[in-house]
């Protein structure tokens, strides 16, 4: 047959490089299968085989070292289209760098066909060992030959879910197994044994490569022929604006405050700091006011402290550190420790902590309450802002109290333990 | 009249993400990082196709796919990932493929804190593709500009064929907040033109804005040939020929030449005032109130917020020149952008404001404002 799919020039290879048997049966499997030039995207590899898209005619994409078949994993998502060929060509040495990619492209079932050229040892950079460099096989690095069994590609792309996988050695003519191989739905894979004549052979002389396949345990054989569905790009269509879904706020009350309140209340995790906070704050935007509210937490959000910064104003907030902060509201041990140098630190302000704690020196005003014990550690927090609200007076307490009515977990508390002062 | 107000308590990462999908982005593809997962969150619901990536690498080199075959694929990361991100970023970059990459910052170095915001990477950000060319960066400020300037980020990112990082950072991104919807303007999602000529197409011969003309992997019209290896306008490898080299070269002037368009910015020129303050990003905020507090006590300064950061635009030259004393205000070590703009080392008149590991003052500012005027 004479090249339809590769231009009709001489293939870039070092002279018996099994690369240009590969390209030439990529050329006549595609031709087996009938395929249009346009409707085949060849992704190439960093790696002498990746040099080869310059003589393809069909579209070529040539990305980086190892990541083709990450690369025509995207193609194959983006297009999801089973008329389309996508071919990934990668060495050994992609595959090593890269085998993540090609596990997750049969895990995925990507629509694709993944061709490694495995030479055993990394032809472009100079012929050193790579994963699949077996035992004994010596490569340009002589005291580098591998201790280890090679990486079974086939047997970890069919463990990870591929639909076609096989293993040939390379010859003239072995395109009915790539045609097959084309043929399949979702990710197949062929991975084929070949040499490279200018590190390998020079490095390993009078090697058969039969041999050198037999003695590393590799099978020539296809692993798994099922044919199974490709992956499908889901297009969602209209998706609700995530704004226009957002409960509006009125202002329906009014604060008297003139300037911004900074506050910060502290607690433990898993006692509602964060709810409470954001309550609070949709109750000083009910009451006309612009609100910053911030979380802080260990990352391990489950335990240990959780605080809040907010801020009230009737003025545009800008910087919303709250470094100079007006009121600090602790209801935990845990929150103490983690707020006890804003503590020491707080010049004027107002704190209000639970009763059961004992705070550091300051000059500040201290308010104390049991709120752990009216109400419950989980309780705590929401029952201190309710405090905070009707003591301070800063926003009417109807906001708040509408506000808490607006949660789902309303239900379960009991409105007058929080209004019990 | 008076706009009918619907306020609403948000964070900038719905904002965002919101302006991206209406614009025209349409593919969100990510890793979850904190403090870029409630844009994570918000794409996985509101993008029309949302996939999760095992990894960075496979994050961009999906996204590049996509991006070859006319998407606009968007992600979210920080530092750690972003990291992982760089190498196919170049890749991106060199075979011209749109794409938004958000960057939100968080205290390094390393995994550092990943709740502490910061704005460290922008150093990185500046010589990050092999070469030096540049690559354009923006940060905005406020709900607003997240919301009008990102779909602006993707026009450019589009219109132009380059990635585009949008950098931000922890508190920009996870701080909740009262805003009012209702003065947010409409979007229109982006036009796209194809190579529409029945002549042979070549994939990077650019017109006269420097960007070649757009066509899908796949198309049935034209074959098309993409590569991020040194290559002719054909697609086709070179080592170093003239066409090749002046390729490459384009990808630089094609950014810096299309920014002038792009350049956004906030200058509030106080007359008489021989003080500029300039900032970016979380602590633009600080120096607009530093500046409020400052014009109150009787002071005169100006303020210059940079949102379209790189290729730095040529009018911040123009505004700084102005100016007898400029003070720099940003949350890192060694003032990053101050360098960008200045050059490393002391220079009269030019000083920073920095802090590491905590949101800088407005106070702070105030006081370097204040310390020769
Ligand atoms: C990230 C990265 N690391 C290293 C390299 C250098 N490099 C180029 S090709 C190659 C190995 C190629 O070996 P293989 O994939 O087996 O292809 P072959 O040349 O044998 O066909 C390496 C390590 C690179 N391009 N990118
Ligand atoms: S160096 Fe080896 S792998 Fe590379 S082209 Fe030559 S023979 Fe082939
Ligand atoms: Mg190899």
């Amino acid at each position: 047959m004479s090249k339809i799919f590769l231009e009709n020039m001489e293939l870039p290879f070092c002279k018996g490089c099994g690369h240009s048997l590969i390209a030439n049966n990529i050329d006549l499997a595609l031709q087996k299968n009938n395929y249009s030039l346009l409707d085949v995207i060849i992704v190439t590899d960093i790696g002498c085989h990746g040099i080869v898209d310059k003589c393809f005619r069909t579209h070529t994409f040539h990305g980086l070292h190892g990541r083709s078949v990450a690369l025509a994993s995207g193609v194959s998502a983006g297009l999801s289209n089973p008329e389309k060929k996508i071919i990934a060509l990668i060495g050994d040495g992609g595959a090593t760098i890269g085998m993540q990619h090609i596990i997750d492209a049969a895990h995925n079932n990507f629509d694709m066909t993944v061709i490694v050229h495995n030479n055993m040892l990394y032809g472009m950079t100079g012929g050193q060992p790579s994963e699949f460099t077996p035992p004994g096989f010596n490569t340009t690095i002589n005291d580098q030959s591998p201790k280890h069994k090679v990486y079974d590609v086939c047997q970890i792309a069919s463990s990870a879910g591929a639909s076609f996988v096989s293993r040939v050695i390379a010859s003239n003519d072995f395109s009915d197994l790539l045609a097959t191989a084309f043929s399949r739905k979702g990710f197949s894979l062929v991975e084929v044994m070949e040499i490279c004549p200018s590190y390998g052979v020079k490095a390993n002389p009078g090697m058969k490569l039969k041999n050198v396949v037999a003695d590393a345990g590799l099978e020539l054989k296809t692993f798994t022929d099922n044919n199974s569905e490709s992956f499908e790009t889901v297009y969602k269509k209209d998706t609700a604006s995530l704004i226009d879904n957002q409960k509006e706020i009125q202002a329906v009350y009014k604060s008297s405050i003139t300037r911004p309140v900074k506050m910060v209340i502290s607690g433990s995790a898993g006692e509602g700091v964060q709810t409470s906070a954001e309550l609070f704050a949709r109750a000083a935007i009910a009451s006309g006011l612009n609100v910053t509210k911030k979380g802080n937490y260990p990352v391990t959000v489950g335990v240990g402290f959780s605080s809040s910064d907010i801020i009230i104003s009737p003025d545009e907030i800008f910087y919303t550190g709250t470094s100079d902060v007006d009121v600090i509201i602790v209801t935990s041990q845990e929150g103490l420790d983690y707020s006890s140098s804003s503590i020491k630190n707080l010049k004027g302000g107002t704190i209000i902590c639970d009763s059961s704690l004992s705070l550091p020196e300051t000059s500040s005003k201290i308010i104390k309450h049991d709120f752990r014990n009216k109400i419950s550690g989980k309780g705590a927090s929401l029952y201190s802002l309710f405090y905070y609200v009707n003591y301070s007076k800063i926003f009417p307490i109807e906001a708040l109290i509408e506000s808490f009515k607006g949660e789902k977990y309303s239900s379960k508390i009991d409105i007058s333990k929080l209004l019990e002062f | 009249m008076e706009q009918e107000k619907k306020i609403i308590f948000t964070d900038n990462s719905r904002i965002t993400v919101e302006a991206l999908v209406q614009s025209g982005a349409d593919i969100f593809i990510g890793y979850p990082i904190t403090p870029a997962n409630l844009l994570y969150s918000y794409a996985s619901v509101r993008f029309p196709v949302f996939m999760a990536a095992p990894d960075e690498i496979t994050t961009l080199q999906w996204m590049s796919g996509f991006s070859a075959v006319g998407k606009i694929p968007v992600t979210a990361t920080s530092f750690p990932g972003f990291a992982l991100m760089i190498e196919s970023i170049n890749m991106a970059y060199m075979m011209e493929l749109p794409m938004i990459i958000i960057l939100v910052q968080r205290l390094g170095p390393a995994t550092g804190t990943a709740t502490t915001g910061a704005q460290g990477d922008l150093a990185l950000l500046n010589g990050m593709i092999s070469g030096g060319m540049t690559l354009p960066v923006f940060n905005f400020y406020n709900s607003f500009d997240y919301w009008a300037l990102t779909a602006k980020a993707v026009e450019f990112s589009v219109m132009h064929r380059t990635p585009v990082v949008i950098l931000t950072s922890k508190e920009e991104m996870m701080t909740k907040l009262s805003l009012d919807v209702a003065r947010l303007k409409n979007i229109s999602k982006i036009e796209r033109n194809y190579y529409e000529k029945s002549e042979t197409y070549v994939p990077y011969r650019a017109e006269k804005n420097l960007v070649p003309p757009f066509l899908p992997l796949g198309n049935k019209m034209h074959q098309v040939r993409i590569t991020s290896s040194t290559h002719n306008q054909r697609g086709i490898i070179q080592n170093s020929t003239a066409e090749a080299l002046n390729n490459s070269k384009r990808l630089h002037y094609k950014n810096v030449r299309n920014i002038a368009d792009f350049s956004f910015y906030d200058f509030d020129d106080e007359p008489g005032s021989t003080t500029l303050l300039v900032s970016y990003g979380v602590t633009a905020l600080a120096a607009k109130e530093a500046v409020i507090n400052l014009r109150a006590s009787g002071e005169k300064v100006s303020l210059l917020i940079a949102q379209t950061l790189l290729p730095v635009p040529q009018i911040y030259y123009d505004i700084c020149s102005r100016y007898s004393k400029i003070v720099i205000a940003e949350e890192n070590l060694t003032g990053q952008y101050r360098q960008i703009l200045f050059g490393g080392g002391s220079r009269t008149g030019i000083s920073g404001v920095n802090d590491f590991g905590s949101m800088i003052n407005p106070n702070s500012i105030i006081k370097e404002v204040l310390r020769h005027v």
